[in-house]
């Protein structure tokens, strides 16, 4: 604890360190044991990496199994907006688009959730009303996570409070790449616990975005998503979006690989969310046959693996009327956010 | 010329986006002269490869429409200048892929030459002469103009390769709208050339994307497409344009239907190339004070 002067000032409680998990429940009794073994990782190859993703990407998938996995990978999608000119209306319109995604074809499936700023979640919570789309909100000073612990957790709180089911937080980078794991682990727990109801309600989940564009390598990628995991996160997510390179293939590949390691270890699954960079129907497709084949069907579900995108939706739109009427759409053909 | 040189034997590519790709299917087939000996192999476009050429003029018909009259017309003339400048390669390859003599297909390719000229002087005059100021019973200025129709898909004409694709290209941009050109299946060489041209002269890369391959195997995705605007049928098989035109009726594409054969090219076009691919948008305006 070294960054921040007072981490209860305005939460009014000071966050108590849980521990993690069997059989990693010690390894965070101190900065040093938690350092010694996140380096203790198996190291990633990451020339294995690129060349593993680059054989997976070259499979075929057409005719029924592409319609599968179009409509697999809508009912996955976040559908995010989060610039600075967002209105209630316009989050208003993306909540009607994400119950109706394609209006000239009613089979189409509603897609998992509807990512937004947390002062916005409320508008979202009402737009969505008993359509059963979540309402997720980033948090914790998104996108550069530049603020003292107290005002993040306050974020989480606002968030969770205008009716946020599911929040993204960034973790803090700057810690991580001086070597402050401890730091970065003990914010996640904070956070974690900040998603709880006040009402005991069923708290929140917990997305965890690493932002592997500023982790240089594919080591740390890999030890930032043991910190997230470790701490409670349900969700470990490549990218906010906001930095490039966001989700690229072999990234996804690691992060995949930490949470098929961690239910082996400890039994508890975890989410992926790649975000970011995913624009095309091919690219999303990429990622379903990297899941099928690095941690299996279990993973292949809304509530276990997600797309952060805005503008993925409107490609395989795209891609669904053309496996439908059998001719080329054009971008006329979808609502424009 | 040394008989024990190796021939240096050529597999052209297509022109899509202002880059040179491979078709997407990997196939190619090869185009012999008039007599039936080997002149190159070229690109067969596949439907992918007219999807993303769609997608090529798409991206780049704002830019291209919404650039003045005055800078389009000088962009097309620059055009000219760089086919002059290629001239003696095209006569060799009209000379050989239509059987023509030297001076005929000299003859050929100066009519190209000037006919791209003739339509690169007609962008700034257009909404002159298909304009007009509505008469109107009220203090209203009523105003009639022109404006591209988007993205043209143009099956080319199948018998002259460099004069009949220019008077079906050359329209097209000089009214505005970005192309997606499908070259004469067996005389596709003069156009491989163009796309050379149009890469060094200053047209932006994806307002003309050239595709060499088969119109019968490429034209119903075109007419079909949703995102295609209009489409000139002039190089589709005989047996087949009925049903490419019932085709683009589904997304009410604007058509121009094929002639029962093939026109003689040196004859005056007039506006007809240019006014099928052009809408007219109307808009009223308060006179003030």
């Amino acid at each position: 604890m070294t960054h921040v002067l007072d981490p209860g000032a305005l939460s009014g409680a000071i966050p108590t360190v849980r521990a993690p998990l069997a059989p990693y429940d010690d390894v965070t009794r101190t900065a040093a044991a938690f350092r010694a073994f996140l380096h203790g990782l198996p190291g990633v190859d990451q020339v294995g990496a690129e060349a593993r993703v680059a054989t997976l990407g070259t499979r075929s998938i057409k005719t029924t199994s592409k319609a599968w996995a179009i409509d697999t990978a809508i009912s996955m999608v976040d559908l995010t907006t989060l610039e600075g000119a967002d209105t209630p209306g316009r989050v208003r319109s993306l909540a009607a688009k994400a119950r109706q995604p394609d209006p000239s074809d009613p089979t189409t499936p509603q897609v998992a959730a509807v990512c937004v700023y947390g002062d916005l979640a409320g508008v979202a919570r009402e737009a969505l009303g008993d359509s059963g789309i979540h309402v997720a909100a980033v948090a914790t000073a998104f996108p550069s996570g530049r603020a003292s612990r107290a005002v993040k957790i306050a974020d989480v709180q606002d968030a969770v409070a205008n009716g946020a089911d599911e929040i993204d937080m960034v973790i803090d980078r700057g810690a991580f790449l001086g070597g402050r794991y401890l730091d970065v682990y003990e914010e996640v727990v904070a956070v974690k616990e900040a998603c709880s109801r006040p009402d005991g309600g069923a708290p929140a989940h917990l997305k965890v975005i690493l932002e592997t564009g500023e982790l240089v390598t594919l080591d740390n990628v890999r030890r930032a998503s043991w910190i997230a995991m470790l701490a409670g996160g349900d969700f470990i997510k490549t990218s906010t979006g906001k930095v490039n390179p966001a989700a690229t293939l072999p990234v996804s590949l690691v992060m995949l690989e930490a949470v098929r390691d961690f239910r082996a270890a400890t039994g508890r699954q975890v989410g992926f969310k790649p975000a970011g960079g995913i624009r095309t129907t091919k690219d999303a497709i990429k990622h379903l046959v990297l899941i099928n084949e690095t941690v299996g069907a279990d993973w292949l579900d809304p509530d276990w693996f997600r797309f952060g995108a805005s503008g993925l939706l409107g490609d395989l739109l795209l891609q669904r009327q053309k496996l439908r009427t059998g001719h080329y759409s054009g971008p006329d053909y979808v609502t424009v956010d | 010329m040394s008989s024990d040189r190796l021939a240096v034997r050529k597999t052209y590519k297509l022109y899509v986006n202002g880059a040179f790709p491979r078709s997407e299917s990997g196939r190619t087939y090869e185009v012999t002269d008039t007599k039936g000996h080997f002149q190159a192999n070229v690109a067969r476009a596949s439907r992918k490869d007219a999807r993303d050429a769609v997608v090529a003029a798409r991206a780049a018909f704002p830019k291209w429409s919404t650039s003045t009259a005055y800078n389009r017309g000088q962009v097309l003339y620059r055009v000219a200048e760089v086919m002059e400048g290629r001239h003696v390669q095209f006569c060799d390859e009209v000379a050989a892929g239509e059987g023509l003599s030297a001076s005929k297909a000299r003859a050929a390719v100066d009519a190209a030459i000037d006919r791209w000229v003739w339509y690169a002087g007609w962008t700034d005059k257009l909404a002159a002469v298909l304009g007009s100021a509505n008469p109107v019973a009220g203090p209203y200025f009523d105003f009639s103009l022109p404006e591209p129709s988007g993205v043209v898909a143009v099956l080319a004409p199948q018998q002259s390769s460099l004069l009949g694709l220019v008077s079906v290209l050359a329209p097209v941009l000089a009214t505005g709208s970005t192309a997606v050109v499908v070259t004469s299946r067996d005389r596709p060489i003069p156009a491989v050339t163009l796309a050379e041209v149009l890469a060094t002269s200053d047209v932006p890369g994806g307002v003309v994307n050239l595709l060499t391959g088969d119109a019968a195997e490429l034209g119903p995705w075109l007419a079909e497409h949703a995102d295609v605007d209009g489409i000139d049928l002039t190089g589709a098989p005989a047996t087949r344009a009925m049903e490419f035109e019932r085709e683009a009726a589904g997304t009410i594409k604007r058509v121009v239907r094929p002639p029962a054969t093939e026109p003689d090219w040196t004859a005056d076009p007039g506006l007809s190339r240019m006014t099928p691919f052009l809408e007219t948008k109307t808009v009223w305006h308060p006179i003030g004070l």
